[in-house]
C-alpha cells in the first residue's frame, strides 16, 4: 500500500491531494532512458492539482531568536512544495551514494581531504601570506577585509575608481554573508546574478535556500510566476527549458554590457595565487572573463596549499553535492587579461574567531557541497529559508551561532542528531557532534528558553531520585506527565497533536520485577 | 560474569514487556542477570537538550547502580550511546570510565560478546521491516549506514536471520531517521511527526506486517504516527522477537 491507499479521512489535513497521487517517474528521453539533470530531477506538477502558494521563510526580527520550527510548520503546510523539495533532495542524496560507492578509495579520500584542511587551517597565516605574495606576483591587487561591511566597502571603492555602474556576479555564499546585494543596491550599483537559481532568487527578492541549489524550494510553477512577473514570460508555461532559456536571453546582454564581474571562490591555491571556481552553468567564467574589471571574493578558509591538493577536493565536491563526477566548469583565475584589472578580496568575517573555538573550528573545513543538507531529514521537510540564516541545514546549525549566538540560538535544536550529515561530509566534519556541543554551550549561557531549562531541571530532579521516579511512573497518567514529554508540566500536549499517545501497560517493569523476581521481605 | 540489566525509563513506564524479554533472553543463555532496583534513567533527556548540569545527579545514580558489574546490558541503542559517548557531566573517575566502557546494547552484546550461534526457541513467521535507530546505527555501529563506502554488515539482521520464518522487506529509505530524536519529538512536533508519517508510509508500502527495532523510543513514536494515520502496522522490539515472542 502507499499513502494514496489511505482513506481521505485518514489523510485529511495530513496529506495533500498531490501527495496522495501516484508519484510520476522522472522525465524520459527518446530512448526511454531517464533524463539525469545535473541539479536533481524536477517533476511537473499535475495539471489538476490545486495551486499552492510558495511558503516563505523564517520571520526575521532583528536579533531575536529565529523560530525555525514555526517556519518549518508553514513549509509542511504546503505539502506540494514539501514533497517536491524532499524528493528532489533525496534524489540527489541517492545519486551521491551511487557516486561515492563507485570510488573504492572514497573513505580514504575523505580522510585525506580532512587532513589537508586540518594542516592548512593550523598554518593559515603562513598560507594566506604565501597566497597574497603569489597573487601580487601575478599582477593581482589583493585586499583584506575584516568583516562583511569591510568587504562591501572595498568592492564599492574598486567599482567607483573605475566608474563602474553594473556588476555581474556568480553565486557566492560569502557575499550573502556580507549582505552585498542590498548594500550595492543602496549605492546604485546594479548587481545581476548569473547563476540560474540565484537569479530566480534575486528576482523574487529571496535569499538562496541551499548552498548549491539556491531555488530548490521552488516548484516550476513558482519560477513561472516569478519570471512572468519580472521578465514578462508566459505565466502558464512552466516548461523547464522555456524558463531557463528565457532567463538566459534576458541575462546574456547584461553580462556582455557589464562594467565589472565578481565571482566567489571554491578553492584558493596558496602556491600559485589562483582562485578556482566550480559551476555547472559556466557563469563564473562569463562574469570573470567578459567584463574589463574582475573581482574575486574569497573567504580565508578556502585556502589549500598546492595545486596537487586540488584533485582531492574536485573529486569529492560534485560527487558529494549532486552525485555527478565533476562540475561542468572548473575554472582557474590566476591573473588579469591584458588591459584589464583583477582584484582579490580576502575576507575574515568571523572566521579567525571561529578558528579559535576549540569545539567548532573544524567547521571551517566545509567546502560548501551541501551534502549534509541533502541528507538531513529535517532540512528536507523544512526548506532552507526556515533557518533564517545564510547557511541552513546541518552545517548552518554549527556555523550560524558563531556569527550571532542570540539570533541563532535555536538552530542547533532543529536536528534529531541522527548523524547522517557527518557520514556524508566529504571533509569529515563531525557535524552532529558539534550540534550536540552547541546545545551544551547555549544551555550553559542561558540562551535556551527558561521553560525548557526548567523542564530539564524538573526531569533531572525526578530521574535522580529512585523513589520519586517510581512514584511518578506508577500509573500511566503520571508516567505520561514525565515520559515521553520529559516532565513537560504544562497543558500543551505537543506529542498528542499529531501522534497517538503510548498505551498504558498494566504495570511498569519495576512493578513487575518486584512482584515476580524479588524475594519476600526484600527491601524495595 | 556479573551482568547488570538496565531498563530505560520509557521502557520501564510504557514497554515493560521489552524489559522482561531482555531479562528472559539473557537468562536463556545461562547468564545470571541482576536488576539494580534503584535505577531510573541514563540522563539522555537532559543532555540531549544541552542541560548537562541538570543530568549530573541522574548520571551519578546510574554509575552508582551499575559500577559493580562486568557488563551493563540495555535494550536501547540510544541510551547506550548516551552512556558511552555523553555521560560526561560528572567527574570521570575509574568507576565512571568502567561503566561507560562496559555498557552494551542488547544486540551487540548478543552478537559481539556472547557471539550466539542460534536461537532454537525463536520463530516469527512474518514480513518484517527492520528500523535502525540512528544512535544504534551510526552512534554505536550496529550496521553499515548507507552513506559510507564500506562493506555491508548488520548485527541486528544477522540475529533476525536466526529466527525461523522471518522475512525482511526492504524500505526505500532504510536508514533515514524516523523523527523521534529525543526531545526533538516534543519541542518540534510538526517536523518530527511528518518524518514519522513518511517512515510509516514507507514501511507499509514495503508490505511489512511488523516493524522490528532495537529501540522502543523510535517504535513508540512510529506507532503513534501509524495509529494516527490509521495504518495497521504492528511494532515490536527485537528483544521480544529473539526471545521467542509468538506475535
Amino acid at each position: 500500500m502507499s499513502a494514496d491507499d489511505l482513506t481521505p479521512r485518514q489523510t485529511e489535513g495530513v496529506l495533500h491531494p498531490e501527495v496522495r497521487a501516484p508519484s510520476d517517474e522522472s522525465e524520459r528521453g527518446p530512448g526511454g532512458e531517464r533524463l539525469q539533470h545535473a541539479e536533481a530531477a524536477s517533476k511537473p506538477i499535475r495539471a489538476d492539482a490545486p495551486r499552492e502558494p510558495q511558503p516563505r521563510g523564517a520571520k526575521v526580527r532583528g536579533n531575536r531568536p529565529i523560530d525555525q520550527a514555526e517556519a518549518a510548520e508553514r513549509f509542511l503546510a504546503a505539502p506540494m512544495h514539501q514533497k517536491a523539495h524532499d524528493e528532489r533532495l533525496w534524489d540527489v542524496r541517492r545519486k551521491r551514494d551511487v557516486a561515492a560507492h563507485g570510488i573504492p578509495e572514497w573513505e580514504e579520500l575523505r580522510e585525506l581531504a580532512s587532513q589537508i584542511k586540518t594542516h592548512t587551517l593550523t598554518h593559515l597565516d603562513r598560507y594566506l601570506e604565501q597566497f597574497e605574495a603569489a597573487a601580487q606576483a601575478n599582477g593581482v591587487h589583493v585586499h583584506w577585509a575584516e568583516d562583511g561591511a569591510d568587504h562591501n566597502r572595498i568592492v564599492l571603492d574598486i567599482l567607483r575608481k573605475h566608474g563602474a555602474k553594473s556588476l555581474v556576479k556568480s553565486k557566492s555564499m560569502l557575499t550573502e554573508e556580507c549582505g552585498f546585494r542590498h548594500f550595492m543596491a543602496a549605492h546604485e550599483i546594479d548587481v545581476i546574478e548569473t547563476d540560474l537559481g540565484e537569479r530566480i532568487q534575486q528576482l523574487d527578492d529571496e535569499e538562496p535556500s541551499h548552498v548549491v541549489m539556491p531555488a530548490v524550494h521552488k516548484t516550476r510553477l513558482d519560477v513561472a510566476e516569478v519570471f512572468a512577473r519580472t521578465l514578462g514570460t508566459d505565466p502558464d508555461n512552466d516548461d523547464a527549458h522555456y524558463l531557463a532559456e528565457s532567463q538566459r536571453e534576458t541575462t546574456r546582454p547584461l553580462i556582455l554590457k557589464a562594467d565589472a564581474g565578481l565571482t566567489g571562490c571554491n578553492f584558493a591555491i596558496a602556491e600559485t595565487g589562483t582562485v578556482v571556481t566550480c559551476t555547472n552553468e559556466g557563469n563564473a567564467d562569463l562574469s570573470g572573463n567578459v567584463p574589463p574589471l574582475q573581482i574575486h571574493s574569497i573567504g580565508i578558509e578556502k585556502l589549500i596549499p598546492r595545486v596537487e591538493h586540488l584533485g582531492v577536493f574536485i573529486r569529492l565536491l560534485s560527487r558529494s553535492a549532486l552525485g555527478s563526477p565533476i562540475t561542468q566548469y572548473t575554472s582557474h583565475f590566476r591573473g588579469p587579461r591584458p588591459g584589464t584589472e583583477m582584484h582579490m578580496v580576502l575576507v575574515d568575517n568571523g572566521r579567525s574567531e571561529r578558528l579559535g573555538m576549540e569545539e567548532f573550528w573544524t567547521s571551517l573545513k566545509c567546502i560548501r557541497c551541501g551534502a549534509c543538507m541533502n541528507t538531513c531529514p529535517v532540512y528536507r521537510r523544512s526548506g532552507g529559508l526556515s533557518y533564517g540564516a545564510t547557511y541552513s541545514g546541518p552545517i548552518g546549525l554549527i556555523i550560524d551561532p558563531t556569527f550571532n549566538k542570540r539570533k541563532y540560538s535555536t538552530l542547533p535544536f532543529s536536528s534529531t542528531m541522527n548523524g547522517s550529515c557527518t557520514n556524508v561530509c566529504p571533509v569529515k566534519i563531525n557535524i552532529h557532534e558539534q550540534i550536540f556541543a552547541w546545545r551544551k554551550v547555549l544551555a550553559e549561557e542561558h540562551r535556551i528558553p527558561l521553560l525548557k531549562q526548567g523542564m530539564m531541571k524538573a526531569a533531572g530532579a525526578v530521574l535522580s531520585r529512585p523513589a520519586a521516579y517510581r512514584a511518578a511512573i506508577q500509573t500511566a497518567d503520571s508516567a505520561l506527565r514525565v515520559l515521553p514529554r520529559f516532565a513537560v508540566y504544562n497543558p500543551a500536549n505537543t506529542w498528542g497533536k499529531k501522534r497517538e499517545m503510548p498505551h498504558a501497560p498494566r504495570q511498569s517493569f519495576h512493578a513487575w520485577y518486584r512482584e515476580n523476581r524479588m524475594k519476600k521481605g526484600q527491601d524495595a | 560474569m556479573r551482568i547488570g540489566l538496565f531498563v530505560p525509563c520509557y521502557v520501564d513506564a510504557f514497554e515493560p514487556e521489552v524489559g522482561i524479554a531482555t531479562l528472559e533472553l539473557l537468562e536463556r543463555f545461562g547468564l545470571t542477570v541482576e536488576y539494580p532496583y534503584d535505577q531510573t534513567c541514563c540522563g539522555q533527556p537532559m543532555t540531549n537538550t544541552g542541560c548537562h548540569q541538570e543530568a549530573a545527579a541522574t548520571e551519578a545514580l546510574f554509575v552508582k547502580n551499575f559500577s559493580g558489574f562486568d557488563y551493563v546490558v540495555a535494550p536501547s541503542g540510544s541510551c547506550v550511546h548516551q552512556v558511552r559517548e555523553h555521560l560526561t557531566a560528572i567527574p570521570q573517575t575509574d568507576e565512571v570510565k568502567h561503566v561507560r566502557a562496559k555498557t552494551f546494547e542488547l544486540v551487540e552484546f548478543l552478537h559481539d560478546v556472547l557471539k550466539i550461534e542460534d536461537l532454537p526457541w525463536a520463530a516469527f513467521p512474518h514480513k518484517v521491516a527492520y528500523h535502525s535507530n540512528c544512535n544504534a546505527l551510526r552512534g554505536i555501529g550496529h550496521a553499515r549506514p548507507t552513506e559510507l563506502n564500506r562493506p555491508f554488515f548488520s548485527k541486528p539482521l544477522n540475529l533476525l536471520k536466526k529466527v525461523k520464518g522471518v522475512e525482511i522487506v526492504d524500505l526505500t529509505r532504510p536508514d533515514e531517521c524516523c523523527g523521534f530524536g529525543g526531545t526533538f519529538s516534543v519541542f518540534e512536533p510538526a517536523v518530527s511527526a511528518k518524518m514519522g508519517y513518511d517512515k510509516v508510509t514507507d514501511q507499509a508500502r514495503a508490505g511489512a506486517e511488523y516493524v522490528v527495532s532495537a529501540d522502543s523510543s523510535c517504535l513508540m513514536h512510529q506507532k503513534g504516527c501509524a495509529e494516527r494515520l490509521g495504518v495497521g502496522l504492528k511494532y515490536i522490539h527485537i528483544a521480544q522477537v529473539l526471545n521467542g515472542a509468538a506475535a
